[in-house]
């Protein structure tokens, strides 16, 4: 019961989305099932609010080391969420302005729309852009031209690199016209229309062949890691 | 206070002292945000229904405003919007500290963005999705009433979506310290579906059409029907390219002699491919880190002017535009 009917539940929720691609007397069962499934991924984002503000209020309890961040972390989750469900300072929609609650709840403006520009979009950028900093910092310490294969993916970088910025016309533009092709805007453009498309092109069959086959075991009941160890 | 503690005091009085200064040079012109006044009068004849909004503006445009007429209200300075452009100043100053090393401004601006993305998130999954998607098919009426007035008329109460609405009070139960196996039946139905769709997807945009383009005639004409050696070459490249990055995914064979010397060539076509990815990668992100950099000084402390609107609001300032 635990384990058979989960496997039922993948199996037909599955074979559903295949049978919808083939018949087209089954596309709004296809188009049903993925309705439901954006409202469980949604309710999804519920359940990780919920993990972490259990996680962090065991913290603040517990007064493990650090627990202050734990509170702001709290504060700024409950902050935000309140201010969004609740469209705080959020005007009606300007076609239907007797209903309070029917403006955008990212109206810009709004508390939640600030607290989305002035807080979370510059936090999330920020700690991208320092990937900068350590792709760069282990390619250094990672790559060494030592055989073909290193010097191919480093030469390839280096001209991309080269290629897609002002650096590589203004470095190679006045290359004369009988080796114009290796200019580095032009070889990047060959680099990338050929041999990355040759590369991308069989991972990505490789890729859908993967998938294509670990979707097929799991709907068969053959593959079912993803119900847990059955120890419960 | 110990030195590392005594460092980080003397860092933060320098960059204090270092913003003062600049605040003082240029008093009226680092870190303001100006917006726009644009009146909503959604019903002419309730006072109730009319509102104001405030869109973005600049500070030109404010400068010509009251050069015009002092006294007009349309274009305003936000005090609201200035504050956002300062925290959001400090909060990346806080994130890039990290690259010196791991400090509390650090892990105070890393647990607001762990609080903040989370609440985001599911602000936005319940307005975007379950309010129209759950709520809305089953309490139409509720839902029309309350937030959704553009909600269909002829929408009907469908209870058949109750079967996520009970599959999603199931995914939650995983929170619950008993019962754990109870979110095993909407995480295989969530499964169960991602498998059916890339299976398909996957099957259909990426295998047949990457096959489909990887047939190419090996002989080009160009335009005047001649053979054309360049575009020859270039589908020979990319078939054969193809070809041997299969082999070498092809592991039913021992990588031996012929084989093993195609799935040596398919080894650095793929390695001209990651390294293509690589460069895109850390262009990107320096692109990100260029536009956090740029918002630092053209934005917020105006050491730089690459789109030369400081110099316009200067200008627009002395009444000289």
């Amino acid at each position: 019961m635990k384990r058979q009917i989960p496997l039922l539940i993948a199996m037909i929720a599955g074979f559903v989305m295949i049978v919808a691609y083939f018949i087209p007397y089954t596309v709004s069962w296809g188009d049903t099932v993925i309705v439901w499934f954006d409202v469980l991924a949604a309710i999804a984002f519920v359940l990780g609010g919920g993990n972490l503000l259990k996680v962090h209020l065991k913290k603040t309890s517990d007064q493990v080391p650090g627990w202050g961040y734990s509170v702001i972390t709290i504060v700024a989750f409950v902050i935000m969420l309140v201010i969004g469900l609740g469209k705080i300072g959020v005007n009606p929609a300007a076609k239907y302005p007797e209903f309070a609650w029917s403006g955008k709840f990212s109206e810009m403006g709004s508390p939640f729309w600030w607290l989305y520009e002035y807080v979370f979009k510059p936090l999330q950028a920020t700690i991208f852009s320092m990937l900068a900093f350590y792709v760069a910092s282990a390619a250094f310490r990672a790559f060494r031209a030592k055989n073909i294969e290193a010097i191919l993916l480093l030469a390839t970088a280096f001209i991309i690199l080269l290629g897609r910025t002002a650096a590589g016309p203004a470095l190679t533009g006045w290359f004369p016209d009988a080796i114009e092709g290796l200019e580095a805007d032009k070889l990047t453009s060959y680099l990338m229309t050929v041999f990355n498309t040759a590369g991308n092109r069989a991972i990505m069959i490789g890729i859908a062949l993967g998938t294509a086959s670990v979707s097929l075991k799991i709907l068969l009941g053959v593959e079912r890691s993803y119900l847990g160890s059955g120890e419960e | 206070m110990n030195k590392s503690n005594r460092l980080w005091v003397i860092l933060f009085i320098i960059g204090a002292v270092l913003v003062a200064g600049r605040m003082l040079i240029s008093q009226s012109l680092i870190g303001k945000a100006y917006v726009q006044a644009v009146p909503v009068n959604a019903d002419e004849e309730n006072e109730d229904h009319k509102w104001t909004l405030y869109e973005q503006s600049s500070q030109t445009k404010f400068n010509e405003a009251v050069l015009e007429d002092p006294n007009q209200t349309k274009y305003l300075f936000s005090f609201s919007r200035t504050i956002g452009v300062w925290i959001a100043a400090l909060l990346t100053i806080f994130v890039l500290s990290f690259l010196i090393r791991d400090n509390p401004l650090y892990k105070f601006a890393e647990s607001i963005f762990i609080g903040i993305s989370a609440a985001y998130w599911m602000v936005v999954g319940f307005w975007s999705t379950v309010v129209p998607n759950l709520f809305g098919k089953l309490s139409p009426d509720m839902v029309r009433d309350w937030a959704m007035p553009g909600l269909g008329i002829d929408e009907r109460v469908e209870l058949m979506y109750i079967v996520p609405l009970v599959l999603g009070l199931m995914l939650l139960w995983i929170l619950s310290p008993k019962g754990g196996w109870i979110s095993r039946w909407p995480t295989a139905f969530i499964i169960g579906v991602f498998c059916g769709l890339r299976l398909i997807t996957f099957i259909h945009a990426d295998f047949l059409s990457q096959i489909r383009n990887g047939i190419a005639p090996l002989w080009m004409v160009d335009s005047s029907g001649s053979f054309d050696f360049w575009e020859s070459l270039r589908n020979v490249f990319l078939i054969i390219g193809v070809l041997s990055c299969l082999v070498y995914f092809f592991f039913s064979f021992e990588h031996k002699g012929i084989i093993g010397k195609t799935a040596k060539l398919g080894i650095w076509f793929m390695m001209i491919t990651f390294g293509a990815a690589f460069g895109y990668t850390v262009m990107g992100r320096i692109a990100l880190l260029a536009i956090r950099l740029e918002f630092l000084f053209d934005d917020w402390l105006w050491l730089i002017d690459p789109t030369g609107k400081r110099l316009e609001a200067v200008i627009s300032m002395l009444g000289l535009f």
